[in-house]
């Protein structure tokens, strides 16, 4: 999750996520070393006395400042491509989820054998147990099996809302009337928090996403006591 | 054929990936089956043939739609209101 003062993204939950944050680290390396080379030479030539003033061309400088940003776009976009295909392979996935959005709760469905759904509100900040995270933690989180692909279909009941998990590398808009796709895979068991990400009203900071991800079994103990229980 | 989809629908887990809806919008996916399945009930009981090869239609429309659209295309289907031809 989250937490005070971070710089670079949380660590990641999902093979996809993991592949963006290499990618992230790889591409500000090389925006770092051409600020830090074009502010030297900014430096350089504010703090000289001399000058040359007859310069009229230079061919071989003229061929490596148009050769050299081709090439580095390049070993910019081939990763960068490479992970767009990633993220858009055919997937077979082994559960289906829905998320709809409200004003302003999240409600999830698991429907693949039984017809069974429940909100998730945001716990108040006054009803706070010791431990939980204000504004992040939620009565009833979505509970995913780990290592398993998992296909979440998100659509809203009244406004435009945005389903998000940070971690997983997920944002994907809750539209009413349409059904949006995505798929992910969560690497390791553990809780991830992400919050609504699309305007929705005065509530719309206090509607939290929160994945739980747990081993199959335990997933499937889960689901049948939420069965009963329902 | 019929055995074929006894078979498929006992290892059913989830809706499979299926090539006419490939991308992110997966309206039509839902909206689809959901249509199919009504249709496939109504021209298998039209010719008195056991309607069970309709149900993979149902359960991929139960994995994909949400269960507020179902209760919805349901009365409306009742009321005679629904917008599909079935």
């Amino acid at each position: 999750m989250a937490h005070p003062s971070q710089l670079g993204f949380q660590d990641a939950a999902s093979p996809v996520m993991e592949e963006l944050l290499h990618f992230h680290d790889h591409t500000l390396m090389i925006v770092f070393l051409i600020s830090t080379l074009v502010l030297y030479i900014i430096m350089a030539m504010v703090t000289t006395k001399l000058t040359n003033k007859f310069i009229l061309d230079s061919q071989e400088i003229e061929i490596i400042w148009t050769l050299l940003p081709a090439l580095i776009l390049i070993l910019i976009a081939l990763p960068s491509l490479r992970i767009l295909y990633l993220m858009d392979e055919v997937n077979d996935p082994h559960l289906t989820v829905k998320a709809l959005g409200h004003q302003w709760y999240w409600s999830y469905e698991y429907t693949d054998y039984n017809n069974f759904g429940f909100d998730s509100y945001m716990v108040p900040t006054q009803d706070l147990t010791p431990g939980q995270f204000r504004l992040l933690d939620v009565d009833h989180r979505m509970v995913i099996p780990t290592e398993s692909p998992v296909r979440v279909l998100i659509t809203a009941d009244d406004v435009l809302h945005s389903w998000a998990v940070p971690s997983l590398g997920i944002k994907m808009d809750a539209v009413p009337g349409r059904l949006n796709q995505t798929a992910f895979i969560v690497s390791r068991p553990g809780i991830y928090y992400g919050q609504c990400s699309e305007i929705c009203g005065a509530n719309h900071s206090f509607m939290p996403v929160v994945v739980e991800a747990i081993p199959l079994k335990h997933f499937e103990n889960w689901s049948t006591l939420m069965l009963e229980n329902s | 054929m019929a055995e074929e989809i006894k078979a498929k629908l006992e290892k059913y887990r989830t809706a499979p990936f299926d090539a006419r809806f490939p991308n992110q919008n997966q309206t039509r996916n839902c909206w689809s089956n959901y249509v199919d399945f009504y249709r496939c009930q109504k021209a298998l009981t039209a010719k008195d043939v056991d309607t069970a090869p309709c149900e993979w239609y149902k359960r991929v429309y139960q994995s994909l739609c949400p269960m507020a659209w179902i209760e919805k295309w349901d009365e409306q289907r009742e009321d005679g209101t629904f917008p599909g031809k079935i």
